[in-house]
């Protein structure tokens, strides 16, 4: 077993080997603009590209021609909120949303707010999951779009894009979906979900970084964006920009690996998790886990270690990379968003580490993993007055503690 | 982040870890923090009748920087009077572990601790 072990596979994943091989002709000897379209270079580029848009646009059951490239699913989000309200704007400025999507959803929709938009802000469960009744009972007259991710990054949970997306029809309001986390570990079908745009990104599923994808929905209805980003009409005029061929060759060749291996991959991530999990649980008291159990990434574990500050339980794991809920770990000293906005205290949020397990995690690793969280959840908890007093029986919210 | 070795060690060999007998008169108790804002530290100290700190013991729940700074304090404490002891500075704190700007708040809540467990044992010697 090699050390470190990487198991925070929401953040990014490695490229598959199968992937880079994939890609590495396309940065030598086939390195031709896929818009030459008077030569072989030329012709060799697009017809790779349009083999990769093939890949892709089969793991989420869409055609070729509903897939544009992108930068990455941060600027798949923008175009999908911003290109929808700049193109139906006339129509009504209202958008619906919630407050545990990814900062490129809710930081377009605070930037759209500021431009005049309105935006509602769905409620959230406390197991991390959005009632599509709620999306039913947040749609007006002029709402243009509902935007509601498909897997939480941070929590893991998955939200049933099925119903949100049939309500959405029923209104006729388009519906967006950040797929980022879900595609490749599971099933997606643009058609059987409703869903009129999808973001992706090929470096969450085991392909290159700088790539992404947007879905634009062609028939019933044809989905209009406006681009972002202007110039030479590539992609149908939707995203301009000379294709990166290699990225797209290689987000091809892992959405084809994804569509072959998800269901195996995901039996097999699954019972890692539930592995790492029960061997937690059973050797720790006071854990929480965050986000529903059975609405949930097959990789994700999210829990809370009571008494325990994340950090410095990271810490002790410096041979293990995962993340945590922690202020501390972040730049602006805020615990987790998304762990506020599912209605956990402070105190948990600090407490939380998210465990991402992906395609080249071992049983041995997780083994390791576990016993180094047991003992480290122990040492640090001799370490913790919180601990102790919870120990005496002492209620901590009866005490009147000095913000600082 | 990378932390500096001094916060690596106190973190991994943390110094005088534990209670001290929150009823006896020369034992002051200082709790500061809080666990919303993610750090809780709690310094005792045993002070002898001529007013040495004798003994000092912490728990803290925080990062890695606030375990160091505490388990710092409970060190550089020991031996010296009440007086001598409210002279150390967040500063002092900060410098020896070479803290990042974004951990100076640690230093400031073992200073805070400190004169919480001072003022502690004034208050039960009848001396506040």
């Amino acid at each position: 077993m090699k050390l470190p072990i990487y198991m925070d596979n929401h953040a990014t994943t490695p490229c598959d080997p199968r992937v880079v091989e994939a890609m590495l002709p396309y940065l030598t000897e086939q390195f031709g603009n896929a818009a030459s379209r008077n030569h072989p270079f030329g012709w060799a580029a697009e017809e790779a590209v349009e083999l990769a848009r093939e890949q892709v646009a089969k793991l989420i059951g869409a055609t070729p021609k509903e897939i544009v490239f992108t930068s990455g699913a941060t600027e798949s989000d923008n175009v999908a909120l911003k290109g929808v309200i700049e193109f139906y704007g006339h129509k009504g400025k209202h958008i619906v949303t919630s407050p545990i999507e990814h900062k490129a959803i809710v930081d377009t929709a605070r930037w759209l707010e500021r431009q005049g938009c309105e935006v509602t802000w769905l409620p959230v469960g406390t197991d991390g999951l959005i009632d599509p009744a709620e999306v039913s009972k947040a749609i007006r007259p002029d709402t243009v779009v509902v935007s509601v991710m498909h897997g939480n990054n941070e929590i893991g949970t998955v939200n049933d894009i099925g119903a949100i997306g049939a309500i959405c029809k029923k209104h006729g309001v388009l519906f967006h979906t950040d797929a980022v986390q879900t595609a490749g570990k599971v099933p997606i079908d643009v058609e059987a979900m409703g869903v009129d745009l999808l973001s992706l990104s090929a470096h969450k599923m085991y392909g290159p970084k700088g790539i992404g994808a947007l879905y634009v929905r062609r028939k019933k209805p044809r989905v209009r964006v406006a681009p972002m980003v202007h110039g030479g009409g590539h992609e149908r005029g939707m995203r301009s920009g000379t294709l990166p061929v290699h990225q797209i060759v290689g987000f091809g060749k892992a959405a084809e690996l994804a569509t072959a291996e998800m269901e195996s991959e995901s039996a097999r991530t699954l019972a890692l998790r539930e592995r790492l999990r029960a061997k937690i649980e059973a050797a720790v008291p006071e854990t929480l886990l965050n986000g529903s159990l059975a609405h949930r990434l097959p990789g994700n574990l999210n829990i809370s270690f009571s008494f325990v500050e994340g950090e410095s339980l990271l810490m002790a794991l410096r041979d293990v990379a995962v993340s945590s809920g922690s202020a501390c770990t972040s730049a602006s000293l805020e615990p987790s968003y998304v762990l506020r906005a599912i209605g956990l205290d402070d105190e948990n949020a600090h407490s939380s580490i998210r465990f991402g397990i992906g395609r080249f995690n071992t049983e041995e690793e997780v083994d390791y993993v576990a016993d180094l969280v047991i003992k480290a959840v122990a040492k640090l908890r001799t370490l913790s007055p919180l601990w102790e007093m919870h120990q005496e029986g002492i209620d901590l919210k009866s005490i009147e503690w000095a913000a600082h | 982040m990378a932390y500096s070795d001094k916060v690596i060690d106190h973190y991994e060999n943390p110094r005088n870890v534990g209670s001290l007998d929150k009823s006896d008169a020369n034992v002051g108790t200082g709790l500061v923090g809080a666990p919303a804002c993610g750090d809780v530290m709690r310094l005792q100290i045993r002070v002898t009748d001529d007013g040495v700190i004798e003994d000092a013991r912490f728990k803290t729940y925080g990062c890695g920087s606030a375990i160091a700074s505490s388990s710092l304090v409970t060190e550089w404490v020991k031996g010296r009077t009440v007086d001598e002891a409210l002279t150390i500075k967040n500063n002092d704190i900060a410098q020896h572990l070479a803290l990042p700007p974004v951990k100076i708040h640690c230093s400031v809540l073992a200073e805070d601790a400190i004169r919480a467990a001072i003022e502690d044992y004034k208050r039960k010697k009848g001396l506040g």
